[in-house]
């Protein structure tokens, strides 16, 4: 089917502000979640479902909480995974405390919980940016860190240090299998996205953008920076928390804070910088290329290399390749997968007559 | 051709700055100006290169704090205001090197301008429909009816970077148009334009005055076109104002000559 616009004709307004104005790309969408939603947990085992499409989902949901701060407000931040940090243990302190909550409420209020201590760290960008802003979100990270560390009450006093997510129930439905937690993963990542890409298509997401690209001219035009910046953080740091609250919840099980260490935090700045800055589908891209494309040299190198190299020798070379495709990712296109998308959907509407 | 050329009637002040000094560390930038401008004219602020003429538009809208004086704007005296409660109260500007927001589109960066006006709150946003998408659709409509105005409907969804100087030029006064101000700061809306595109623009300028009555204080350097389309003129040199009144008045006052226009030899 060839991608083109030709004959669909914009009448109104609303019909040109369509978050999907082409056809192919609605056909296309609704198709991705048909099978997000019905063939993957049909077909996908266990493995598949909870060690790497939850975690993929989730880190998703992750980059695109980051993508809202850096990407579109240009807040540069390593302090994601704190973030991400006070989400889960805000989450299992809700529930421990609070059991008379649902769990979706629980995961909201862990995001906004999130988002209050984002806020806070996030008051220093009014006078700081770029490289220095990213140090002082680097004391969000450490700071946050420690507090679940040493402060006993968040973990409820456990020994250990680690936090257990109890059993789900979600509208009295018991959610413990890997199809269940991947199906509540999905559904929660879905409504987030859309609200993520209507936001950034909105009056706020304009303000970020205007922050990002010239904040004098910003200013002038009525747009207050503080304000602005700290709604940034906010909601990029909400997102961070749901996220961080489906993590423990969804997938691990079992957390501690270390979980969330700076290792986490670049780890889904790499997502946002190769898939994609300031895009919600590059948060997508970037997330699949950084949890998926190491599996899949595993996978290659195992069914090329095996009894050729030693199992060592391969894991070196797994981890140039990837390395070296990183590299050759961002030479080819600095601004991400998503910008290549978007050339090649260019590229497609002329074709085959591109003049 | 002069300024008056079309009929219309100029009003009381609406802006007065009153004895604005200005200084960054041992240097000052501004001593002791007084400026009114009135309400529907076209003032120009001429002067040579470091005359305080950019700072002069940043007192007024609250870029920069001056260490001495008030600017009265619509009868409100004010020491210190933020540049984004100056745009609340309906005061817009341009920049001299273009201030675009590069990496949106020219339709995203003229709805920025429509900032003030929208109420909805994040979790409207957030759902888009609904009341959002009433009001979203609302300000496209204001913002089409300025970009049918400057005549750039076929670069709508094209991103402003990858647009000539003139047309990026176009775009800035249009995010400000898109705000409905009441006075209008131009700083050097036509430098590095060629005739055609000063034309163009003065075309513009002219029609946003006479038919929004939209008060316009503008910075230029091409003198046909401060004669042509202001209705008076204010000189500045050294961080004092030398000079204050009609085009042609200006023109042959002797302190101009020798500080800016020079003489034909």
């Amino acid at each position: 089917m060839l991608y083109r616009e030709s004959g669909q004709f914009k009448t109104s307004y609303p019909a040109d502000q369509a978050i999907f104005p082409i056809r192919q790309d609605r056909i296309a969408l609704s198709l991705l979640l048909i099978a997000a939603f019905i063939v993957v947990p049909l077909v996908a085992d266990e493995y598949w479902l909870g060690s790497i499409l939850t975690p993929l989902l989730v880190l998703s949901l992750a980059a695109i909480g980051l993508n809202i701060l850096t990407g579109y407000a240009g807040q540069l931040s390593l302090g994601t995974a704190g973030f991400m940090a006070v989400g889960a243990f805000a989450a299992y302190n809700l529930n421990l405390r609070l059991p008379e909550l649902p769990l979706i409420v629980d995961f909201l209020l862990a995001g906004v919980c999130a988002a209050a201590v984002g806020m806070v760290f996030g008051l220093p960008s009014l006078r700081i940016k770029g490289f220095y802003l990213a140090v002082a979100t680097l004391a969000a990270q450490f700071f946050i860190e420690w507090v679940f560390t040493h402060v006993g009450w968040f973990t409820n006093y456990s020994s250990s240090g680690v936090i257990s997510a109890p059993p789900m129930t979600v509208f009295g439905l018991s959610v413990d299998t890997a199809v269940e937690k991947y199906l509540l993963t999905l559904v929660m990542v879905a409504v987030l996205a859309l609200a993520a890409k209507n936001m950034v298509r909105s009056r706020i997401g304009r303000s970020w953008m205007a922050v990002r690209d010239r904040d004098v001219s910003a200013e002038v035009i009525g747009i207050p920076l503080l304000k602005t910046k700290l709604s940034a953080f906010g909601i990029s740091s909400f997102y961070c928390g749901v996220a961080g609250a489906l993590w423990t919840y969804c997938y691990l099980g079992t957390v501690e804070p270390a979980a969330f260490d700076l290792a986490r935090s670049f780890q889904v700045l790499f997502m946002i910088i190769i898939g994609g800055v300031g895009s919600i589908l590059g948060s997508f891209l970037g997330a699949g290329f950084i949890v998926l494309l190491p599996i899949l040299l595993n996978n290659i190198a195992a069914m090329i290399g095996h009894g050729t190299l030693q199992a060592d020798t391969m894991a070196n070379l797994e981890h140039i390749i990837f390395g070296g495709l990183i590299i050759f990712f961002l030479i080819v296109e600095p601004h991400g997968l998503a910008r290549l998308w978007q050339i090649a959907k260019e590229k497609l509407r002329l074709w085959p007559f591109p003049y | 051709m002069s300024g008056s050329s079309h009929s219309k009637v100029i009003g009381d002040v609406i802006l007065k700055c009153d004895n604005i000094s200005l200084s960054f560390g041992g240097v000052r930038a501004l001593t002791n100006i007084s400026i009114d401008v009135r309400e529907h004219e076209v003032l120009a602020i001429i002067g040579p290169n470091g005359a305080g003429k950019s700072s002069m538009l940043n007192v007024i809208n609250g870029v920069y704090h001056p260490q001495q004086g008030t600017v009265t704007y619509r009868g409100e005296t004010r020491r210190a205001m933020k540049p984004h409660e100056t745009a609340q109260h309906g005061i817009a500007r341009t920049f001299q090197n273009i201030a675009l927001f590069k990496g949106m589109s020219v339709l995203d960066n003229i709805m920025t301008g429509r900032y003030t006006k929208m109420k909805r709150n994040f979790l409207w946003q957030a759902l888009y429909v609904g009341p959002n998408l009433k009001e979203e659709i609302e300000h496209r409509e204001v913002c089409e009816r300025v970009i049918d105005f400057l005549q750039i409907e076929n670069i709508r969804k094209t991103p402003v970077g990858r647009l000539p100087y003139g047309l990026q030029k176009r775009v800035e006064l249009g995010r400000a148009l898109a705000a409905e101000p009441q006075l209008l700061l131009l700083d050097e809306p036509m430098a590095g334009m060629n005739v055609e595109e000063k034309e163009d623009m003065c075309r513009f300028i002219l029609d946003v005055n006479d038919e929004f009555g939209t008060t316009i204080v503008l910075i230029e350097h091409d003198m046909g076109v401060v004669m042509a389309i202001s209705d008076r003129v204010a000189v500045l040199d050294y961080g004092k104002k030398i000079a204050d009144g009609p085009p042609e008045e200006v023109r042959a006052n002797k302190d101009v000559i020798d500080a800016y226009l020079g003489v034909a030899h």
